[in-house]
């Protein structure tokens, strides 16, 4: 088979075109720049679209006690202070300005009674915070950037998939990639090149994500030099869905609990009301009344204990299903029918707000949501850790290579407040976007290894030479998920992470073996395939930093070490690619917090 | 410490749950070929409650045939990747359940017809993403407000959210008999582009006039309102009564109105 290749020469290449990638390129192109966009799905496809809740920003439109300080403090109270602090500031400060750009560029927030953004409650936030429309605010958010964005002089090259970061020295150089539709390769030349392909839930057989969520930017970065920072950190949703079995894993919006959801085990309990964690007693309902009344809007209600951040919540309907009292099909009941009784009109405002709910339930579960409690469990959803990145400019360890979005560490710590993700988008995209064509401009050409490429090719093609005996790449992929769904999920323990890691050992040697027939024309077995080695990285680098971290905060739950260990509290755990080949680990303190900041987060502590 | 190969209580009863679900053996056709050429195959699998035409799709793909071409990403209705024709039907494969379908007979399954074959279930769709940059863009009024914002009623988003909840699925275009028999690609838009347009024409803020472009580039006048596009949106856009006809009544008022144009010679032009 050929390893030719076409030749195609950017100032900035942006892998990924999520609501991250199309805010870096739009941003780039701004400034004069030629960008190109690889994605490895069609234009307004990636992930963001899945999006439902809101994106988070301080406009207080509905509550004016609302500031950048309180979102600040609230992201870093939700990341257990494990966040980059200058992240979290920078984000909380220009998240509003992110939000109403958004606007001027054509979306459509639902609205205040006197003609503003209107704001919802969500898990973590003191106010409401999350300006959306429906529950289908990701949609609005990637077709507002894709129909700006192609106006702009932007390149796109879809249906395309990097196989590989290409460098010149130290910096970075461009990208080796495929077009998935005729299988032909493409060399990306650019000074500087933006990683924004999101998350890693392709890991996990329970998941929110789509196909696309293999981890392929944290694979590249790593695999160029670049560090991973906080990979331990997986964010479980507490409410995907579970029955029937096909739809296992499909998002039910955070919105349905804060529109007045509860959550109840197969007794009718509100469970959600045991065990609220010390730091949040004081801010949260201690009565039903108090919480409903908080979702309604009241000011001086408290929020009801649904809303607890993620973490909390996924790791109580664990308890749940483990102690017997879970729903038939082994998770608890997600009720918002019982609104009816507060309500006039109930089933017609739970369809408005939450419409494409209403839809998922009905056609695929068969439960009209207005009328019956939804089963829902936990599901893998998001992935705080990745590439580490500067604050201020998003640039990786590797020069030039810059990341922005979920593949991206640092803003959200040990686990991510809802909202706190299509924000994280705006504000990184676009501080991405500006220091990467800055890079850019700064910069002399590039030039790149030939045999660099050519391995690249031939390794790619690999997979078609291998003949009998060999195994299919779906059985390789769905092994892995089973492996890190069991061993390295929402409750952790050593043996069991120890024992991944030797199953992902032998998984890697089937995935070497893996062959695939066919041609290279649009063959899905041969990207499975492909992807197979980018899955294997971070759930490496997962379970690594996993057993590690031996204490339990945020998103990582140790059953051998239930307790939060203050050691652990002022570390990052740090991976990237050793010397020899092999995976190297280590502890990076978190620079302390500047006087002002530390001051914020102690005024809001009351 | 847990014992060895425990998993936690959670995943264990979601496994347990595969065991318990109602199965059964089911067949399937599906086009397979490459640029225009191919043939149906048959295909059976085990199939169980509540399954979707693209988890079957799937499952034959990672179990028999690896290099099954299928786009798909979300798998939850949203991306609009899957679209195919099902049972003859424009369908997405992720929202269309299989006991929805008639059991004594094989699902068939085929790529959309109004586009370049690609390879097995895949086409071409790329001709969608070209037309999109030529219609004008959003054009914002000046902002309500000091600090650069808008003010704008709920009931005025309300009445364009109906559009701006399209997932791009293209299964519109692929049932407009302009562009499915007639292939008229280089002269009307299609549904999807009809209902962008009208999305732009009502968004409260927009100040852009596109009414010469439908008529004189889009190709407006081709839709004869067979709303064949309004029956096959996964997503209920009532395309032709709220987004077209609309669109059709302003070109007419624009183009056909001697009152109108008398106006518009003594005022000068003005969106409608």
């Amino acid at each position: 088979m050929t390893t030719e290749f076409q030749t195609v020469d950017h100032d900035v290449l942006v892998i990924g075109a999520g609501g991250a990638g199309l805010r870096a390129a739009i941003e780039a192109a701004a400034s004069g720049v030629s960008v190109g966009v690889v994605c490895k799905s069609l234009l307004g496809k990636a992930h963001t679209v899945m999006a439902e809740g809101g994106v988070a920003a301080a406009l207080a439109n509905v509550d004016d006690r609302d500031s950048w300080r309180v979102h600040f403090a609230d992201t870093m109270r939700g990341g257990q202070y494990l966040n980059n602090w200058r992240m979290a500031e920078l984000h909380a400060r220009e998240a509003p300005a992110r939000v109403n750009e958004l606007e001027a560029w054509g979306a459509l927030f639902d609205r205040t009674p006197d003609g503003r953004i209107l704001q919802r409650n969500f898990g973590g936030h003191r106010y409401p915070r999350l300006a959306h429309v429906g529950d289908r605010t990701g949609l609005e958010m990637i077709r507002t950037l894709q129909d700006h964005g192609i106006h702009k002089g932007i390149d796109v090259h879809m249906e395309c998939t990097v196989l590989t970061l290409l460098r010149d020295g130290d910096r970075i150089a461009g990208a080796f990639a495929y077009d998935r539709e005729r299988g032909r390769f493409r060399l990306f030349r650019a000074r500087s090149v933006i990683v924004a392909t999101g998350g890693i839930g392709r890991a996990y057989s329970i998941t929110s994500n789509s196909w696309e969520y293999t981890g392929d930017g944290h694979a590249l970065a790593y695999l160029a030099g670049a560090a991973l920072q906080d990979m331990e950190f997986v964010q479980f949703h507490p409410t995907g869905m579970i029955w029937p079995p096909s739809v296992r894993g499909i998002l039910v919006t955070e919105g349905v609990r804060g529109e007045g959801g509860v959550l109840r085990n197969r007794d009718g309990k509100r469970f959600m009301f045991e065990n609220i964690p010390d730091n949040y007693k004081a801010s949260t309902a201690d009565n039903e009344e108090e919480g409903w009344r908080y979702t309604q809007g009241d000011k001086e209600a408290r929020r009801p204990p649904e809303l607890l951040t993620r973490d909390h919540v996924a790791r109580m309907i664990v308890r749940e299903v483990k102690e017997g009292r879970g729903s038939p099909h082994g998770g608890v009941y997600l009720d918002i029918s019982w609104i009816k009784e507060r309500l006039p009109n109930a089933a017609e405002h739970i369809r408005r707000k939450l419409p494409s709910m209403y839809h998922q339930f009905m056609q695929l579960a068969g439960i009209d949501i207005t009328k019956e409690a939804m089963e829902i469990g936990p599901t893998t959803h998001y992935i705080m850790g990745g590439i580490r990145v500067d604050g201020d400019s998003q640039m990786s360890t590797v020069p030039g290579l810059f990341a922005c979005g979920e593949c991206a560490a640092g803003l959200h710590g040990a686990n991510r407040l809802g909202g706190n993700s299509l924000s994280d988008l705006l504000v990184f995209g676009q501080r991405a976007g500006e220091y990467a064509a800055r890079f850019a401009k700064d910069r002399p050409p590039v030039s790149v290894d030939q045999g660099e490429v050519q391995a690249a090719a031939d390794r790619a093609l690999a997979p078609f030479a291998r003949h009998g005996g060999t195994e299919g790449p779906y059985q390789v992929q769905e092994a892995l998920q089973t492996t890190m769904q069991n061993y390295v999920g929402i409750v952790r323990t050593e043996h069991e992470m120890e024992r991944a890691l030797a199953e992902l050992d032998s998984l890697k040697q089937r995935a070497d073996r893996v062959a695939v027939p066919g041609n290279r024309e649009f063959n899905p077995g041969w990207h499975t395939a492909l992807d197979l080695r980018h899955l294997m990285i971070v759930s490496e680098a997962i379970t690594r930093s996993a057993l590690a971290r031996k204490e339990s905060r945020g998103g990582h739950f140790r059953d051998d070490y239930p307790d939060k260990d203050p050691a652990f509290g002022t570390i990052n755990h740090v991976t990237r690619l050793g010397p020899d080949g092999a995976m190297q680990l280590e502890r990076q303190p978190i620079p302390p917090l500047p006087s002002e900041l530390a001051a914020i987060i102690k005024e809001m502590q009351s | 410490m847990t014992a060895p190969g425990a998993v936690d209580a959670y995943t264990a009863a979601q496994t347990a749950q595969d065991a318990t679900v109602g199965h059964g053996a089911r067949s399937f056709r599906l086009w397979r070929g490459a640029d225009g050429t191919g043939a149906f195959q048959d295909y059976t699998t085990e199939v169980n409650e509540g399954m979707v035409v693209l988890d079957a799709v799937q499952q034959i793909q990672a179990e028999q045939v690896n290099d099954l071409a299928v786009r798909w990403n979300c798998k939850a209705g949203k991306c609009g990747s899957c679209s195919a024709e099902i049972n003859g039907k424009p369908k997405l494969m992720c929202m269309t359940r299989l006991d929805d379908l008639p059991a004594d007979e094989p699902v068939t399954v085929e790529p959309m017809r109004a586009f370049p074959h690609v390879r097995d279930l895949v086409t071409d769709v790329s001709w969608n993403f070209r037309v999109k940059p030529r219609i004008q863009p959003f054009t914002p009024r000046a902002p309500d407000a000091p600090d650069g914002t808008w003010r704008i009623d709920q009931q005025d988003v309300e009445r364009v959210q109906e559009f701006r909840k399209c997932i791009e699925c293209f299964l519109c275009q692929d049932v407009c008999h302009v562009l499915r028999d007639h292939h008229l690609h280089d002269e009307f838009v299609g549904p999807r582009f009809l209902v962008y347009a009208a999305a732009l024409e009502m968004h409260p803020l927009d100040t852009a006039d596109r009414t010469t472009e439908l008529k004189e580039q889009f190709g407006i006048g081709y839709c004869n309102i067979t709303k064949c596009c309004t029956k096959v949106c996964p997503e209920h856009i009532t395309i032709t009564d709220n987004a077209i006809i609309p669109l059709k009544e302003r070109v007419v008022d624009r183009h056909y109105d001697p009152l109108s144009a008398l106006v518009r010679l003594v005022r000068g032009p003005k969106k409608s």
